[in-house]
């Protein structure tokens, strides 16, 4: 069988009971190259059918700030931060090929060309399909981020012991 | 049990993960025992409509492709 061949089959099984039924995602980083696919996978998970979490942390955390908070924090460190990496769905840059935004802007220019969702849509999917999005309260307090600076839909606070504790039975994705 | 199509998607030009979430979402309308049929450009939806249906338990009644469309009809579990 040719590999074009073997590609194009796809075994037909019976139901799998034992399938996997829950997913955590460990969103960890920040750039539009990452966040992408977190959001892809979040909203499939909870497609298939799986109790889906997102665990946000580091840079991670970032994209559940709202779009129009110019600067979080409380100190000047914090502040400063902010202001050099502007927090947001829509601020993300690329793990490669930033460009000052220009490489941005052109991927999201080409997945609109070809009907992607951007990840920002992906996110409000998953909030509407039940997928819980948990901020790290470590890195909350690390970066002086508040509740009422993040977006709605984002669940409360957890440590690692319940992320991994929710981990347990689940598969689980570092992205 | 039914034979008719209860719903049709109209999933052309979506890309992953679109075809499969917008399925999802609207499958949940439907009663157990009725059809949804989904239609996707998407050459990629041919092995995720198996898994998708695989693990979620709903039947893959139809599937097959026209003119670069592909059709799938599922029975709700």
């Amino acid at each position: 069988m040719s590999v074009e061949e073997a590609t194009l089959v796809v075994p037909v099984h019976e139901h799998d009971e034992h399938a996997h039924k829950k997913l955590v995602i460990i969103a960890w980083g920040g750039e539009l190259d990452r966040v992408w696919p977190q959001m892809i996978l979040a909203t499939t998970g909870a497609a298939m059918g799986m109790d889906t979490t997102v665990f946000f942390t580091f840079w991670g955390l970032m994209v559940l700030v709202k779009d129009n908070k110019r600067i979080t924090g409380d100190n000047w460190m914090q502040k400063m931060m902010a202001m050099m990496d502007r927090p947001g769905m829509e601020h993300l840059k690329l793990g490669k090929m930033n460009f000052v935004g220009a490489g941005p802007a052109m991927m999201r220019k080409l997945a609109k060309d070809q009907s992607v969702a951007s990840p920002g849509e992906l996110l409000s999917m998953a909030v509407d399909m039940g997928v819980k999005l948990v901020p790290c309260q470590m890195t909350m307090d690390l970066l002086g981020l508040k509740r009422e600076d993040m977006i709605d839909g984002v669940g409360e606070p957890a440590g690692a012991t319940t992320m991994l504790m929710e981990a347990q039975d689940a598969i689980t994705l570092f992205i | 049990m039914s034979t008719q199509i209860a719903k049709t998607l109209d999933l052309k030009g979506l890309s992953c993960p679109l075809p499969i979430v917008k399925t999802a979402q609207g499958i949940k309308e439907l009663q157990s025992g009725e059809l949804i049929e989904a239609l996707a450009t998407d050459p990629g939806s041919v092995a995720d409509f198996n898994a998708w249906c695989k693990s979620t338990g709903n039947e893959l009644v139809e599937s097959g492709e026209d003119g670069g469309v592909y059709r799938f009809v599922i029975r709700k579990k």
